[in-house]
């Protein structure tokens, strides 16, 4: 429907000060849509959740957002090594994290479950060695 | 949307020159230019005082009361905030601005820091019993719940819903002199003196409570050189003492004052404006945790940051750290039958200021045009067109409170395509019959194009690339 919002984000490989730059934007224009206010945090918290995966890691890659009358989808593609064994990253607490991220404060294992609990929908996709695509849907 | 709020910050139209400090420093981008003057968005406004600070023609000022409040009622009362005494030089006793206010014609005089330490002690108690809304902020600083009720929705639970110090020393002091006087209430004037606008719109607007029991606001630097004289005259040694307050309500005139009142080591305290806005959407984001008290203060410092103060906050923070040294922990205690008195009376609502249209659908036709618009802007956010940002130059224009032609990118573009097209077509014409007729033609178009170009550009630049085009 050419009546969506779409607005692509890239992100930086290993670039922590500019991890979520998007989730700000992306609530900035959700706020001035006039978006119920706890669906705004649950995109906002689940797209950074997903930016901070792209740089922890992955090498990056590129997040397109599109806004349409009942929903808001988000798109995370990136250029990694993959998720080796999905539904194990998806419990909560287990992380494979390296210690230099988590004396960051980052690596809690929380990512990927938060992200599923802050989207109506979730799907992963992933190739070993070439990178992950996450698609999240919050309904409005 | 009516704007029902008053606001202290207002602007000079007579100083202002037009420039575009003030737009680029707006936290709230409430500021443009508009036909050379600065106007102040009310709606967006959250009087924190920044333009002030960067005006550099003093055309954003404070609205607050002159100084003869202090006559203006039969008993006088002034409220005197921590941030005063850091003003002052060598003061070594709090007292001697206390007894200085009363030779200078005050009735009577209370300290907001007795009252803060009130709100310390009751800040303990709810932090302990509402586990579940923490990290609360402090809601001492009146634009930061200004800013949170038009940006932040979703930390609207999170405010401490205990009134100001302010409020609570006005109530203390009112009770006071009414016990002592039997006056009624009409004939006793409250005055307090304020280190920052906000304080000030707060008085006349408040959030969280209905009405405020505070008069007038007078300003530290204008209360500052009158006070000096008196401080002179009081004699240390015979002077009444009136001091009813120790470390814990001094301290919260500085940036972490207020925090350390609460007697625990989980919390966070930020000064600055775009600090505190950092902090809020970290919040927001739920990036912070384990903490159970977020102080924050509009002001670079503190209250000693204040636009209406006249030391510089860090040594005036430097000299409240040298005054409150031998004093007691705290003086003023909770006295807990007023317990349910100091709770605020009134929900403070989401104000959705910012949205784009009434609904989702405009909302969204909007912002297309919004992201439309501003890839054709150059992107220089040079802030000519009375916008701080291109971005909030194509938002106005969807609006409908700009125009494109505002871009002078545009504008200059457009000028030269117009130079350009009467240049082919003097030319053209030279090839007619009359030629003295059309060398006239000619000459007039090129004046009058020319003219038109200056006028855009102002004499004082001018502009002679028109001539590129003669050849």
């Amino acid at each position: 429907m050419e009546d969506n919002l779409v607005f692509e984000y890239v992100v930086s490989r290993e670039d922590f000060t500019r991890a979520g730059e998007a989730s700000a934007d992306v609530k900035k224009k959700l706020k001035a849509l006039g978006v119920p206010s706890g669906v705004v945090r649950r995109v906002s918290i689940a797209l950074y959740e997903g930016e901070i995966n792209m740089v922890v890691h992955a090498y990056g890659g590129n997040i397109t957002v599109e806004i349409t009358s009942d929903k808001i989808i988000m798109l995370l593609k990136d250029k990694g090594p993959g998720i080796p064994d999905v539904e194990k990253a998806m419990q909560e607490g287990f992380s494979t994290a390296s210690d230099s991220v988590r004396a960051l404060g980052f690596g809690a294992g929380m990512g990927l479950p938060n992200m599923k609990k802050c989207s109506d929908r979730m799907d992963i996709s992933t190739t070993i060695g070439v990178g992950t695509e996450i698609k999240m849907e919050v309904d409005l | 949307m009516i704007d029902k709020f008053f606001h202290s910050v207002s602007l000079d139209v007579d100083l202002c020159k037009g420039c575009i400090n003030c737009i680029k420093h707006c936290p709230t981008d409430a500021i443009r230019v508009r036909e050379g003057k600065a106007s102040i968005n009310s709606k967006f406004c959250i009087d924190c005082g920044e333009c002030i600070r960067i005006c550099p023609h003093h055309a954003k000022t404070a609205r607050y009361d002159r100084i003869d409040v202090i006559n203006k009622h039969k008993y006088n009362i002034v409220l005197t905030p921590p941030s005063l005494y850091g003003q002052f030089n060598n003061l070594d006793d709090v007292n001697i601005v206390l007894n200085a206010l009363l030779l200078l014609g005050f009735d009577e005089v209370f300290e907001v820091s007795a009252a803060a330490e009130i709100v310390s002690e009751i800040t303990r108690k709810y932090i302990a019993q509402h586990k579940e809304d923490c990290p609360l902020i402090s809601t001492a600083c009146p634009t930061i719940i200004r800013l949170i009720r038009t940006r932040f929705p979703n930390l609207l639970c999170h405010l401490l819903p205990i009134k100001p110090p302010v409020e609570i020393a006005a109530e203390m002091a009112l009770e006071r002199a009414i016990q002592k006087t039997g006056l009624p209430r009409e004939e006793i004037g409250i005055t307090f003196i304020t280190p920052c606008p906000s304080k000030v719109a707060y008085i006349k607007s408040p959030l969280g409570i209905k009405k405020s029991e505070i008069d007038y606001a007078v300003a530290i630097k204008d209360i500052y050189p009158l006070l000096l004289p008196f401080m002179k005259e009081v004699d240390s040694a015979s002077m009444n003492d009136l001091v009813e307050t120790g470390r814990i309500g001094i301290g919260w005139g500085e940036s972490g004052g207020e925090a350390l009142g609460i007697l625990r080591d989980d919390y966070l305290a930020a000064d600055g404006i775009h600090n505190c806005i950092r902090v809020l959407e970290d919040l927001e984001d739920e990036k912070i945790s384990d903490l159970s008290f977020i102080e924050l203060n509009s002001c670079d410092g503190g209250c000693v940051g204040g636009t209406l103060t006249v030391e510089n906050p860090y040594l005036a923070a430097a000299k409240l750290k040298k005054l409150r040294k031998y004093m007691p922990i705290a003086v003023t205690h909770l006295d807990e039958s007023l317990e349910g008195e100091l709770a605020w009376d009134e929900n403070v609502e989401y104000e959705p200021v910012f949205k784009l249209g009434e609904n989702m659908k405009e909302s969204m036709l909007k912002m297309a045009r919004i992201e439309k618009l501003e890839k054709k802007l150059p992107g220089l956010d040079c802030g000519s067109c009375g916008a701080p940002t291109c971005r909030l130059l194509a938002e106005d224009i969807v609006r409908g409170e700009a125009s494109k032609k505002d871009c002078i990118y545009y504008l200059k573009e457009g000028v030269q395509k117009y130079i350009e097209e009467i240049n082919i077509v003097s030319k053209g014409m030279l090839l007619g019959n009359n030629e003295k007729q059309v060398a006239a033609l000619q000459q007039y178009i090129v004046e009058a194009s020319q003219k038109i170009f200056n006028e855009h550009y102002g004499d004082q630049m001018e502009y002679s690339e028109g001539e590129d085009y003669d050849d």
